[in-house]
């Protein structure tokens, strides 16, 4: 490329990489937080406790239908109005692990609705405890048809860190913004964190290709001979 | 609920529905069923479909909340317990203890897909009983061997022809040793071959584990080949009750004769 400079490349490289781990950082705690704030929100939306159940499924609805961006700014600067104050980190982490959480929560519901109600059936049958139920029989099943829909999730919270930067969060965006207004040059900045994106997304993407279908063939309920 | 004993006499049988109703909103399925059935007796239950059939064994299994009437196993109530005096709705111990005494195999066998003939038969010794993996094993392949299918039980469901899945349910629901079991058309999945199998397993669970075997069954053969007594259900009752000869070479009720007919026909 005409005026691809490497020295300079070289240059920004280490704050590059600092910030990839701060983006890792970032996309594996909200991650985290989805992945158990998501469960939780699937589980209330199927106790026959009416007001709970409609309360979550409102919540995860206007979470759904609203920018990811907005609940950032929101969570950040609405915050210390009601002498809620959180630094960047913590105000973005609730602001992706909710929003994450609420696809997240879809993705679950929809794999435990995919277990036919003769599971159910045979659990209480047995007398199966719920927990057990839920743990032993109905997770396990749920879980390979929910796969697919955690893993892109997966990528979607990596992709979305950038977004993070708006109140500061020193992920590779950010960083790349800094970089860029210090030297005047942006090309070199943003094209390794194009690269860098790249370079995490497709091997997570296919690695996590490779797991659903090892799962799905561990539990044994994929037709193709073990 | 006063008008039903907190529990029954000695004497009791091993299942009685007294008076049970099953509405579906307007939809009123069971009315008033009353049934018995004694210790070790094999009970066929026919009717028409959409009749209730399922609904009863559904009931006794605890699947669905009768909406009048009391269901006693053993003497005792199945769904509700004593208070002062009075039958009141019972909490999960008192309601899992007689659900204990209940196994049913299912139209549609539901086994678990993600567990091999072997650990579907092992989890409710190991999970509910609390059996150590040794003897829950152990239980688990003699009841797999009684059923015929010992060569099968490292296979997961998917694999096995609908003959032997019904098997495994039978084994997995007979390694919890329940008093009573339920059997909902075990033989409608299966080739005329296979039935003969089934049948002669559930001869000898009767015969020697002492079992109490209620069935719905649509096959007339099968249930005048096996039952005891055979219940005729018809508008939310049992219409007529006998011996498989009564009900089937000299039925009282004209239902039961104008059913029996049409069934004849059909086949
Ligand atoms: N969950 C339910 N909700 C509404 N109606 C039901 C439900 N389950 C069963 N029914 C109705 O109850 C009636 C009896 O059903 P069932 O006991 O399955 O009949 P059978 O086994 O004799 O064919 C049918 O009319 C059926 O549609
Ligand atoms: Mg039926």
């Amino acid at each position: 490329m005409f005026d691809w400079k490497w020295d300079f490349t070289i240059e920004i490289l280490p704050r590059l990489i600092l910030a990839t781990f701060n983006t890792l950082m970032a996309a594996g705690v909200g991650y985290g937080i989805a992945l158990i704030v998501g469960l939780i929100f699937a589980l209330a939306q199927r106790t026959p406790i009416r007001i709970i159940n409609w309360s979550v499924r409102e919540a995860v609805e206007f979470i759904r239908s609203t920018p990811l961006v907005l609940q950032i700014f929101f969570v950040f600067y609405v915050g210390p109005q009601f002498d809620l104050r959180l630094s960047p980190w913590t105000a973005g982490m609730i602001a992706i692990g909710l929003h994450y959480a609420s696809y997240l929560s879809e993705v679950y519901r929809a794999g435990l609705e995919s277990v036919p109600q003769g599971q159910w059936e045979a659990c209480r049958a047995l007398n199966l405890s719920t927990r057990r139920t839920y743990f032993r029989i109905i997770i396990p099943q749920a879980l390979p048809p929910a796969l697919p829909g955690m893993g892109n999730y997966l990528v979607g919270i990596f992709k979305d860190t950038p977004m993070l930067s708006v109140i500061g969060v020193a992920e590779l965006m950010h960083t790349a913004n800094a970089l860029g207004s210090e030297s005047y040059r942006f090309l070199e900045p943003y094209t390794m964190v194009g690269i860098i994106f790249l370079a995490i997304s497709l091997p997570t993407a296919f690695g996590l290709r490779t797991f659903e279908t090892w799962v799905s063939k561990t539990l044994g309920m994929s037709k193709s001979k073990k | 609920m006063n008008e039903y004993p907190t529990r029954l006499n000695d004497d009791a049988p091993m299942v009685r529905f007294s008076k049970v109703s099953k509405r579906y909103g307007e939809l009123t399925v069971l009315d008033e069923l009353d049934l018995d059935v004694s210790a070790n007796e094999m009970v066929s239950i026919i009717g028409p479909s959409g009749s209730g059939k399922t609904t009863v064994l559904r009931l006794l299994m605890t699947l669905e909340d009768v909406s009048d009437g009391v269901i006693y196993v053993e003497g005792e109530p199945l769904t509700h317990m004593e208070r002062d005096g009075q039958l009141v709705p019972a909490n999960q111990a008192y309601l899992r203890r007689q659900r204990s005494k209940i196994g049913m195999c299912f139209q549609h066998f539901n086994l678990f897909p993600h567990m091999t003939a072997l650990e579907n038969c092992m989890e409710g010794p190991i999970q509910v009983l609390r059996l150590s993996k040794q003897e829950a094993r152990e239980r688990s392949l003699d009841l797999l061997d009684m059923v015929g299918l010992s060569d099968k039980r490292d296979q997961h469901p998917i694999r096995l022809s609908g003959g032997q899945q019904q098997r495994v349910a039978i084994a997995r629901a007979l390694a919890m040793r329940p008093k009573v079991m339920l059997l909902d058309e075990v033989t409608s999945a299966l080739d005329p071959e296979v039935i003969g199998e089934v049948l002669n397993v559930i001869r000898k669970l009767n015969a020697e584990h002492n079992l109490t075997v209620l069935m719905v069954t649509h096959q007339m053969g099968f249930a005048k080949e096996i039952s005891d007594r055979v219940c005729f259900v018809y508008n939310g009752k049992i219409a007529e009750a006998g011996p498989p000869s009564q009900i089937f070479d000299a039925p009282q009720n004209p239902r039961t004769k104008q059913f029996l007919s049409a069934v004849l026909q059909a086949n």
